[in-house]
């Protein structure tokens, strides 16, 4: 049934699947984004509760949602590789992980920023952005562990195995953040209850989640390129793409 | 549109700081390493290329000294 | 084949025993870690109590840092470990015994010290109980998921620093139950939920993390 996927297993008929695809995401991403971001900002009505800062919702939650989500689809990529012994899907991993980490810090720093006017501090050991901040860790461990060797197949294989630790302990912290929070937190910052939110407010939110999906994606297929001719750079292949640039630039 | 003027707009209800402060950091680093991505892969391309020039000039080498002996 | 199980063992804890001075580091740390405590935040006894439990778990965590990668290191210097994955035995099996040793040799130790930093810290006996019943669950654990990372980072020249920031992270829900299992003695609230868990994630390590760790040893053999 997955026969059709195998091919692109082969590190070249990747490279030519992401350079179709890389244009294609980059355009959906920015209409996205722009359409989201302006409507958020400008057209959505004010939340009566919180004015205008909620506006910040807009990309907090969408990035939010997609560190967690890259983090589980790099360590698909990771499970991959490590049963099917593919290259490309190690390359995919490591391509993910700087992404997913940006993800995380911005859904950290719009967090902090959303937390200030509304709880009145800039960091409240709150569970959410607790278990955000792990997650940062946890990338930061795949990203040193597989920068820290020199051989890059065995580094995939080690930061594979990592990012498969990491994503079983996920659902843990998760959990265990969320309790921790509930046993040690006075009630001085009361969770705003959200009633269902208006769908006015929750369009441009969907539109931008995709945006910030799409976003990941182009940046994924970008980097997997690079991650692909840094592996191959000696292959007949790889070099001739230097003369076909060569030869649409002077075209 | 929500707001009444383009002041209103950058005010934010008062909360003009933290709304900018989050769109203008994300903006930052979505940009950011969207450039960075785009310097190491024409990095690499840049490496090829003199890899390849170097080539040239060992081959290059290889054959004036071939010659030279032939003297 | 159980003899050379036993040969394994017993080669590892004759190897412990030679080298004292590496295991009575981790624990000499420990105690200075949680001698530090007081100093730096008051000798009051109430204080103390309130972050005692917190205080030996983060100790016990940084000193077990600090021992881990003699899990696998020398073995993996002098080829002995090639030795053994090339002796027939499954390597998971192998893992298995040296992960236990090495809880013997590092944990028990830890296990013994602890009435001394209970004292330090003015724990009370329930709390003590409790925070004993933690450490003799999660520290089998530490060494599981430990030896995990040991095994990915052996190959490298200076993994030690590597090794904490992979599983610090990784231990957090470990301390977060460990603590709070103590902290609800303290209030004489029930514990067993906190145990439990630490229980399951114990048990969960031993179905998985053995078979990490061979993975992980073959990827550093290369």
């Amino acid at each position: 049934m997955w026969k059709w996927l195998h091919p692109y297993a082969q590190p070249k008929r990747a490279y030519q699947l992401c350079t179709t695809l890389t244009p294609w995401f980059w355009t959906a991403a920015v209409m996205c984004l722009a359409l989201g971001t302006i409507w958020g900002l400008a057209f959505a009505p004010q939340d009566y509760q919180q004015g205008d800062s909620f506006r910040i919702i807009y990309i907090h939650v969408p990035s939010a949602m997609l560190s967690m989500s890259s983090y589980v689809a790099m360590a698909m990529a990771a499970l991959v590789g490590i049963i099917w012994q593919w290259r490309t899907a190690y390359m995919t991993m490591i391509a993910i992980a700087p992404i997913g980490a940006t993800m995380t810090f911005i859904a950290l720093i719009t967090g902090a920023a959303w937390g200030k006017p509304m709880w009145g501090a800039w960091w409240v050991w709150d569970a959410r952005l607790t278990s955000e901040l792990i997650l940062l860790f946890l990338y930061f461990g795949v990203i040193a562990l597989y920068s820290a060797f020199e051989d890059k197949q065995q580094a995939g294989k080690a930061a594979g195995v990592m990012a498969l630790v990491g994503v079983v302990n996920i659902p843990i912290i998760h959990f265990s953040v969320e309790w921790w929070n509930t046993l040690h937190q006075g009630s001085t910052i009361t969770k705003l209850d959200k009633p269902s939110i208006a769908t006015d407010m929750l369009w441009p939110l969907l539109i931008n989640l995709l945006g910030f999906g799409l976003f990941i994606a182009a940046v994924t297929t970008m980097r997997l390129r690079n991650e692909i001719i840094r592996r191959e750079i000696h292959r007949p292949w790889v070099q001739s793409l230097v003369e076909q640039k060569e030869q649409d630039h002077a075209v | 549109m929500q707001f009444d003027s383009l002041a209103d707009f950058f005010a934010m209800g008062g909360y003009g700081f933290y709304v900018w402060l989050s769109f203008g950091v994300s903006a930052l680093m979505m940009v950011a390493i969207t450039v960075q991505t785009r310097m190491e892969h024409s990095k690499l391309l840049a490496q090829i290329t003199t890899e390849k020039q170097r080539q040239v000039r060992i081959e290059k080498a290889r054959k004036m000294k071939n010659v030279s002996h032939v003297r | 084949m159980n003899q050379l199980y036993n040969g394994v063992f017993l080669r590892d804890l004759t190897l412990a025993f030679r080298q004292k001075s590496e295991l009575m580091q981790p624990l000499m740390f420990l105690v200075m870690v949680v001698s530090l405590f007081p100093l730096g935040i008051g000798p009051g006894p109430e204080t103390l109590q309130r972050v005692g439990p917190g205080v030996i778990w983060i100790a016990a965590i940084l000193s077990s840092l600090l021992g881990m990668e003699r899990l696998f290191r020398d073995d993996f210097m002098d080829g002995s470990l090639e030795q053994l994955q090339l002796s027939g035995l499954p390597l998971y099996q192998v893992a298995c015994v040296k992960v236990l040793c090495h809880w013997l040799v590092s944990f028990i130790p830890l296990l013994l010290l602890s009435p001394l930093l209970a004292l330090f810290l003015h724990l009370t006996l329930d709390m003590y109980l409790v925070l004993m019943l933690t450490l003799a669950l999660g520290t089998p654990l530490l060494s599981l998921v430990g030896a995990i990372a040991v095994g990915l980072t052996v190959g490298l020249q200076r993994g030690g620093l590597l090794l904490a920031l992979l599983l610090i992270p990784v231990f957090i829900p470990l301390l977060i139950f460990a603590t709070s299992a103590v902290e609800s003695a303290a209030l004489a609230l029930p514990y067993r939920a906190q145990i439990a868990i630490i229980g399951a994630m114990l048990l969960m390590a031993i179905a998985a993390a053995p078979a990490a760790i061979a993975y992980a040893l073959k990827v550093s053999q290369n």
